[in-house]
């Protein structure tokens, strides 16, 4: 593709297309926070209800892991948005290392949560059900504790790996993306950054409330 | 008119089938969910007509409450997802939409087709769960029933309402994104025809309400497989927090079947009565109204299942309010009709009929919407009947008038006029007979949902299963002289009821690329005393 900018026909310019995509994904975004939201109310409606249970359940979470993952997204987002900035000054070369960066970090948060993390509580037998390990009368509401954090970690699992291959197909296309013309890498830049603002609330929810009291 | 020879109909543009199922353009996706949409809505039909059968004598003649129990959960199901929430919007919306901006497309046209291929898929997934096997739980899941001791494919179904789902946000978003960006030129928010305005109400409450229940199917979902959940009381959680969340989208989800209607009735009065619709702003914030207040009132599902006295009179309230902005837009058809020549043609008949069954839809629902009242006549049949008139009477009425309307702009072709007018009559006729007895049914206190009922409830009965064959007839002619006309119709002119609106500029059927010119808008919509709307640069 060349520097000429091409649009759709729908469209009356190639700036036209470009203000609309981006309304598009921003739109997107909001009915992906409301998909999110039943979980974030469900979890703390259930606390209000039991939250010494809550507690129990929260303080058998790997608070070292949570604060490292929370890290790795932050600063995926960052590297993500200097590649943004990258392409944007001209530099096709740093945006693909920017954003190779940016996948890196992502994997090592899938690596460190579902390869390290999940499996420590699973050997720790903290999945709800017959062998859930937390015994006594916070069993039951710690049960729901951990049904809300697998359920709610493995989607935002699924968010972080639609985002890597998005990441990847922008790295994959980098050839066509010119200062003038990158809006696929702001749209999905829009997207990673999201995935992590699901983390920033998750985030509190599973680690830092229950051990706050 | 611009009429040039270059210019290839959307329908001559490619007959493969590859042209249709891998197209792109608005028009053709919009004739490929009539296909899907059709189909499904027939299916759903077959599951009325059985319940209807069952229901003729007092002990049921389907022999198996269980079965029952199947029929009128592949009936909701099917119905509410596959037929009312996407109809009006995927097959009169996504043709018109652009039509009606003066673009060429909508904003995102691969968007959109995958939204049909979505819709698809879970359509088929979702036939699979309600007749190989069956769902029991109704059309709204109620926990702990769905999770814990319903038998038959509810994961299968959940799935199906998820994809489902996330091809009405796909619309949806297309829609408000297209309305905001790809309004012809000079066409300002207030010059837009009110069918735009009311997608665009529809599409806020599908981007924004379908997504809360995309989770907590989601949720259920992982109740059923894994046996423990948010919402099982055993370990901590709330049934009841289901119902809310349920409730959140399936009210609003309610004007998403009822707001496409509102608009198409305000597109037909005006055009048959050759008057300027009336009090225009008024219809137009009515229908925001609508969708805003439309999140507000979910409650009023819960009134008898343990919520407390304070919250169920606060929704009690609120569901009053939204009577308001819809009482506004019945007085201004009517208002627009005032000293109108009015014209009986099949889409008038249709809008006049669906203003008297919307309304009488709309008053039971302040029945119903009423604290004391409601805890007497909540799980009845006035309940059956009450939501039926809004949205068969309402809704379908509203859907066939649009159907007839716009067909010669769809196909280039002119339906038989009085077999239109004859389906109309008998619909009209058809649905009363079939659902007014409902009413009497549900105050006298017969359940809804049950497989039999008291001896006494029987001649009620039996005139509301005889009539909906009347009903039937009236649903399946459009089907025969629709599919005639296709054959031996008479060729549409651009614009054959001398209608305004930039959908009627350009040939029928359109071409490809919609309009040879990009039109500019100088004038208001609706202006019938007045010559022409629109100029051609």
């Amino acid at each position: 593709m060349s520097d000429v900018a091409t649009h759709e026909f729908q469209f009356a310019s190639a700036e036209h297309q470009r203000e609309t995509a981006i309304s598009g994904i921003w739109l997107f975004l909001a009915s992906e926070a409301l998909f999110f939201g039943p979980i974030f109310l469900s979890w703390i409606y259930a606390r209000l209800a039991d939250p010494s249970a809550f507690d129990a359940g929260a303080r058998q979470t790997d608070l070292t892991i949570g604060i490292v993952n929370t890290a790795l997204l932050i600063a995926s987002s960052f590297a993500y948005g200097v590649g943004l900035a990258s392409i944007q000054f001209g530099s096709r070369r740093r945006m693909v290392v920017w954003l190779l960066f940016a996948c890196t970090l992502g994997l090592a948060f899938l690596g460190l949560k579902f390869g390290v993390e999940w499996r420590s509580d699973l050997e720790k037998g903290l999945f709800p059900g017959a062998n859930f390990s937390i015994q006594g009368p916070t069993r039951n509401g710690a049960q729901l504790f951990f049904a809300f954090y697998f359920f709610s970690t493995a989607l935002h699992g699924l968010h972080l790996i639609v985002g890597l291959g998005l990441v990847a197909w922008i790295i994959s296309q980098a050839r066509q993306f010119t200062p003038k013309r990158h809006t696929p890498v702001l749209i999905v830049g829009l997207y990673w950054t999201f995935i992590d603002i699901i983390w920033l609330v998750l985030f509190p929810l599973i680690y830092l409330i229950g051990r706050a009291s | 008119m611009t009429h040039s020879a270059a210019q290839v109909s959307y329908l001559d543009d490619g007959h493969t089938l590859r042209s249709w199922l891998l197209s792109t353009d608005h028009k053709r996706i919009a004739i490929l969910y009539i296909v899907a949409i059709t189909f499904f809505f027939f299916v759903g039909g077959v599951a009325a007509f059985l319940i209807r059968y069952n229901l003729i004598s007092p002990n049921g003649l389907i022999g198996s409450a269980e079965t029952y129990n199947r029929l009128f959960s592949m009936h909701g199901i099917l119905m509410v997802w596959f037929f009312l929430v996407p109809a009006a919007p995927v097959t009169l919306g996504n043709f018109l939409t652009p039509l009606m901006l003066g673009a060429r497309d909508l904003a995102f046209p691969r968007l959109n087709l995958l939204s049909w291929y979505l819709f698809v898929i879970a359509g088929f997934i979702a036939l699979y769960a309600v007749v190989g096997g069956g769902v029991d739980t109704g059309w709204t899941f109620y926990t702990p029933l769905t999770s814990f001791y319903s038998k038959g494919h509810v994961v299968a179904a959940v799935v199906a309402i998820f994809i489902a789902g996330f091809s009405s946000i796909a619309t949806g978003l297309n829609f408000i994104i297209s309305i905001h960006k790809l309004r012809a030129p000079g066409m300002t928010w207030y010059k837009m025809p009110v069918f735009l305005w009311s997608l665009y109400a529809t599409s806020v409450i599908l981007v924004l309400a379908t997504p809360v229940l995309a989770m907590t199917l989601l949720l259920l979902a992982f109740e059923r497989i894994f046996g423990i959940g948010v919402f099982d009381p055993a370990i901590g959680g709330d049934p009841l927090l289901f119902q809310h969340l349920f409730w959140f989208y399936s009210h609003p989800a309610v004007y998403v079947m009822i707001l496409p209607g509102f608009g198409v009735i305000s597109e037909i009065i005006p055009a048959f009565s050759r008057k300027e619709l009336f009090g225009y702003k008024f219809v137009v914030w009515a229908s925001i109204a609508i969708a805003v207040i439309g999140f507000l009132v979910w409650g009023h599902h819960m009134f008898v299942a343990g919520t407390s006295l304070y919250s169920a009179i606060v929704f009690s309230l609120l569901s009053y309010m939204v009577a308001v902005p819809s009482a506004i837009k019945v007085f201004n058809w009517i208002g627009t009709m005032h000293k109108g020549y009015i014209r009986f043609d099949a889409p008038m008949l249709y809008a006049i009929g669906f203003i008297g069954l919307f309304t009488t839809g709309g008053l039971t629902g302040l029945f119903v919407a009423a604290l004391a009242a409601d805890v007497h006549l909540t799980q009845t049949y006035f309940v059956v009947a009450h939501f039926h008139y809004v949205m068969v009477g309402g809704m379908v009425s509203a859907y066939f008038a649009g159907f007839h309307f716009w067909w010669p702009k769809m196909t280039g072709r002119l339906y038989p006029e009085m077999w239109g007018r004859v389906g109309a009559i008998l619909i009209f006729v058809g649905f009363n007979l079939t659902f007014f007895p409902q009413f009497l049914l549900g105050y006298l206190g017969m359940p809804r949902r049950y497989f039999a009922y008291p001896q006494h409830f029987e001649a009620l009965n039996l005139l509301s299963s005889a009539s909906a064959m009347v009903l039937a007839v009236g649903y399946l002619l459009p089907l025969g002289y629709f599919a005639w006309s296709l054959l031996y119709g008479e060729r549409a002119s651009a614009n054959p009821w001398g209608a305004t609106g930039l959908e009627w500029t350009t040939p029928s059927p359109p071409p490809t690329e919609n309009f040879a010119v990009t039109p500019t808008v100088t004038q208001p919509p609706y202006q019938y005393e007045h010559a022409e709307t629109v100029s051609h640069e």
